[in-house]
């Protein structure tokens, strides 16, 4: 009988539990999945401190934007911006969320991690198939001083649609010619040459497993599985390590004032401390939306999570906005968007 | 006893809807019994159509909603679609013969490396091995075939990859990559990824499905022709080719198609050590991609028509798994033929 008792106490509790949710608002979106540990951590504080639910399914870029046409979310979340044509169609708006790095990523026997400086043509060339060899006079000529082998180059990009190799072709397509008119941009772009992992424990796991690979990651993969990564001369012509400095100074050099709709992609950004391939996520909403009261909780959300849910960002090496671009979006919000 | 008679009288006719006239003919017409044995007889017919019907439906469903999702692709772009190698999501032209290539290449290198395996497993534990070792590596093998695909595609890349790379693919690079014509076929890098990995990979996966149902049919071989064999003085060998093999073809080949479907349609396991690239290479050390591994990795993020790209892919899954199936029954056939003419 006190068995009995005690699971009808625990359906007693669960049922309150479940009442409980359904009073707080529960708020849904979906989208990149290079959000979705920070949103999942954002959003589970933000729970404890409003009691509203933000529920966040990381089913793609491309699923997303689809979720938020169809109405069928309250927002979606996308690694690439939609044109003011395509916003407009639906009555939409963009803004970004939160900032991360994508390194080329290496394995060179006696070269450690930091040691190799590459720039966008050698990389470009690179993964165009055109520079083959670790000892080739491009790549050399950044590198005196540093013993490079002579030994064949594997090149090691994504096989899975993403974000991250949306932004990296994005960067080699503004720093070459060459990329830009026999590869172009894309998700998933017509690779010439190399081997594809899927996600960036894909990548990882290749570069780590293959001598003389070279690859791209997300920053925070790279640090946490000790790939070595290469340091990038940027557009100003600088040297610059990847960290969330540099991450941050790209975002606050990109000329966001002049994109309408943030409609800009930060790679190559003109910043003197600049990382060149730095990328963000857009949050996309309806600027009149259907359940004003949802929206609102969704406003609230990223808000607190601009303002306050830095420390929580960094602690999952994400970069926060810079604070100039988080008054940016909040007067954008204003603006646009019916509250 | 009376009513088991029309009832197994029933069974054989029961196929070719001929069980009502035997059924009648026994039956007594005042007997209720008889009547309910009829109606339930009719309703597990039935039952039985519907599910028989059912497996046709959801394959039919399922071929012609990957054709209608593919309809883009496949009526727009026609015969480049089939013939061409190229796949640019950037300019959205899409041609599946890569994936295709690589489908075939990997199941064809599973089957060759997994048949003979199995027979040997099959026949070493109905022929060979002692009493009290055949169940527990008979359960041990159905234990594998247990093992989720997800699992093999990590040992393959963690741990066999290194060995190919390291091993494996310097030594037929060196050795029978020197060969003039074969050579082709072993030359390159030592990535340990590859076709030749996933062929390895698929075999290791396909093994245990086609060495259990070959020891279940081997089983079956009633012991009077073996020991008739044996007793005219055949070798262990000479009974397993002329007796055991022949009495049990026809499951043989079906234990080996289940083994060939699963191979083809294999996607996580592939996609871990196939590498991923669309290109055309005739080394087997060399990466290539899958139809189902290119599906896993870009449905996610593909729209419009990359997403009916590869949709279209999977339904030429269908279509090369038919074909697959096709020949084999062909070549089945003519075996057959053969046989009645000698």
């Amino acid at each position: 009988m006190t068995q009995f008792r005690r699971i009808a106490f625990a359906l007693g509790v669960a049922a309150a539990g479940f009442s409980a949710f359904a009073t707080a608002a529960d708020v849904t979106g979906a989208g990149s999945s290079f959000v979705y540990p920070v949103l999942s951590k954002w959003s589970a504080t933000f729970a404890e401190k409003t009691g509203n639910h933000v529920n966040y399914q990381s089913i793609g870029s491309g699923g997303g934007i689809a979720q938020i046409k169809a109405g069928t979310v309250d927002f979606g979340a996308s690694d690439k911006p939609l044109d003011a044509q395509e916003l407009g169609k639906f009555g939409l708006g963009q803004f970004p969320s939160v900032i991360g790095g994508i390194v080329p990523a290496y394995n060179i026997d006696g070269v450690e991690s930091g040691k190799l400086v590459l720039d966008g043509d050698a990389l470009a060339g690179i993964f165009l198939g055109k520079i083959t060899n670790w000892n080739d006079a491009a790549i050399a000529k950044l590198n005196p001083g540093l013993k490079l082998p002579d030994a064949k180059i594997t090149v090691v990009h994504r096989s899975d649609g993403s974000g991250t190799s949306f932004n990296f072709t994005n960067y080699l397509s503004k720093v070459s010619a060459d990329w830009k008119a026999k590869v172009g941009e894309g998700t998933a772009v017509e690779w010439p040459t190399g081997i594809g992992g899927k996600g960036n424990e894909g990548v990882s796991a290749y570069v780590k497993q293959i001598k003389n690979s070279i690859g791209y990651v997300e920053y925070a993969y790279a640090l946490k599985n000790n790939i070595g990564y290469a340091l990038m001369t940027n557009a100003a012509g600088k040297t610059i390590k990847p960290g969330n400095a540099a991450f941050q100074a790209a975002a606050a050099t990109a000329d966001w004032a002049h994109a309408a709709d943030f409609n800009l992609i930060m790679t190559n950004a003109p910043g003197a401390e600049a990382w060149p391939i730095t990328a963000t996520t857009w949050v996309i909403m309806y600027k009149q939306p259907k359940n004003a009261a949802n929206s609102k909780v969704v406003f609230d959300f990223f808000k607190w999570s601009l303002e306050h849910g830095q420390a929580q960002a960094l602690e999952l090496d994400y970069v926060p906005l810079p604070e100039a671009l988080v008054k940016q979006i909040e007067a954008y919000w204003q603006t646009q968007f019916k509250h | 006893m009376k009513e088991g008679t029309p009832h197994s009288g029933g069974v054989p006719g029961f196929f070719t809807g001929l069980s009502m006239p035997i059924a009648t003919h026994v039956a007594d017409p005042g007997n209720d019994r008889s009547r309910i044995d009829a109606r339930n007889d009719a309703l597990f017919r039935g039952i039985l159509r519907v599910c028989a019907l059912l497996v046709l439906a959801a394959l039919l469903g399922a071929a012609l909603s990957t054709l209608w999702g593919g309809r883009e692709v496949l009526f727009g772009d026609g015969w480049h679609f089939l013939a061409s190698s190229q796949w640019n999501p950037v300019e959205n032209r899409y041609g599946a013969w890569a994936p295709i290539y690589g489908t075939l290449v990997t199941s064809l290198i599973a089957i060759v490396i997994a048949v003979p395996l199995s027979f040997g497993i099959a026949l070493c534990l109905t022929e060979v091995a002692p009493l009290w070792l055949r169940t527990p590596v008979a359960t041990a093998i159905e234990l594998l075939a247990a093992i989720p695909s997800i699992i093999y595609g990590m040992w393959g890349l963690f741990v066999f990859v290194p060995f190919m790379a390291a091993h494996v693919d310097p030594m037929l690079d060196s050795t029978l990559g020197r060969l003039p014509f074969v050579g082709a076929l072993f030359r390159g890098p030592p990535l340990g990824l590859g076709l030749l990995t996933a062929g390895i990979v698929l075999a290791i996966m396909i093994v245990p499905f086609i060495s259990s149902v070959m020891r279940e049919v081997f089983q079956t071989v009633p012991a009077r022709l073996k020991e008739s064999a044996y007793a005219l003085g055949s070798t262990t060998w000479e009974v397993v080719w002329d007796i055991v093999l022949p009495y049990t073809r026809q499951a043989v080949i079906g234990g080996i198609f289940l083994g060939l479907g699963r191979a083809l349609g294999e996607t996580m396991a592939v996609t871990f050590v196939l590498g991923n690239a669309y290109d055309l290479s005739a080394s087997l050390l060399m990466p290539g991609t899958s139809i189902s591994s290119s599906i896993a990795n870009e449905f996610n993020e593909a729209v419009g028509l990359h997403r009916s790209a590869l949709i279209a892919l999977g339904f030429l899954l269908f279509v090369v798994t038919f074909v697959v199936l096709l020949i084999a029954r062909r070549m089945l056939r003519s075996l057959k033929r053969k046989e009645g003419n000698a």
